[in-house]
């Protein structure tokens, strides 16, 4: 697998979720996914960096463009210094919530994936990361 | 801080999202229209989210927030102008948002808050 490119965002504001959504679209874009490919795959990366904003006092978004013999895809890893997940099942659940949402965050961005990944340890922080292929 | 503009077009207020908002743009927007609605008694909000290519569920719940705010002010919301791609996303999310109404476009969807009742164009008959 090659990474084609990669950019590190920071995720210290509701602004910079934007900023990661827009450059999220365009690999998705470049990547030839389909219109409902992009949306899904942007949405969930919009839920995660909220997530890692809210929850884990802000941290970092790695996003890959990645490319293998067969196929293509976008990478994101949101990485936060939080106090970590607790219990991930009940944290991926709909409708549970610590901090106020509707508590789809997790359980909704991993239906909108291919490839999720949760590695979470308490007081070490979270990383959560998602791949779509085309 | 930058604001979305909220229109007056008689009895109704008319906003069109055009940017990818951010939370606190949203949230503000949010605060504007229950103000606006509060000040002019306006019976409906119109919200156009055509340009809109992400509804998360931080979006999701300031609709759903608008639509229950502005009902407890006796003015009814619909969002119009969803596209394909974001109701899909929407619902896999699992996020349907049964408390806000909906209508395909900006004509339909004034005529749902001015109370006029639609002819359907293909056999005459009353409907909506």
């Amino acid at each position: 697998m090659a990474v084609i490119e990669a950019e590190e965002l920071p995720i210290r504001s509701s602004e910079d979720i934007v900023v990661i959504r827009r450059v999220v679209r365009e690999w998705s874009i470049a990547s030839g996914f389909s219109l409902v490919e992009q949306t899904k795959l942007v949405t969930a990366a919009s839920e995660l960096a909220r997530n890692a904003l809210q929850h884990g006092g802000g941290g970092m978004a790695l996003i890959e463009r990645l490319n293998d013999d067969e196929r293509r895809g976008v990478r994101i890893a949101f990485r936060d210094q939080g106090p970590g997940i607790p219990d991930i099942e009940q944290a991926l659940r709909d409708g549970f919530t610590t901090g106020g949402g509707l508590g789809l965050g997790l359980g909704g961005a991993r239906r909108l994936v291919g490839d999720f990944n949760l590695q979470t340890e308490p007081g070490q922080g979270t990383t959560v990361t998602i791949a779509r292929w085309k | 801080m930058e604001r979305i503009p909220i229109l007056k077009m008689g009895e109704c207020l008319l906003v069109t999202i055009q940017t990818d908002m951010h939370d606190r743009l949203a949230m503000a927007l949010q605060d504007d229209l229950t103000n606006r609605v509060s000040d002019t008694g306006a019976r409906g909000v119109l919200i156009d989210i055509s340009a809109l290519e992400v509804v998360d569920s931080f979006i999701g719940r300031m609709l759903s927030n608008i639509a229950s705010l502005t009902s407890l002010l006796d003015a009814r919301t619909v969002v119009v102008g969803m596209r394909p791609a974001v109701a899909i996303t929407l619902v896999e999310l699992g996020l349907s948002l049964p408390e806000v109404q909906t209508a395909l476009d900006v004509e339909t969807g004034m005529e749902l808050i001015t109370g006029k009742p639609r002819m359907d164009r293909n056999n005459g008959r009353y409907r909506g």
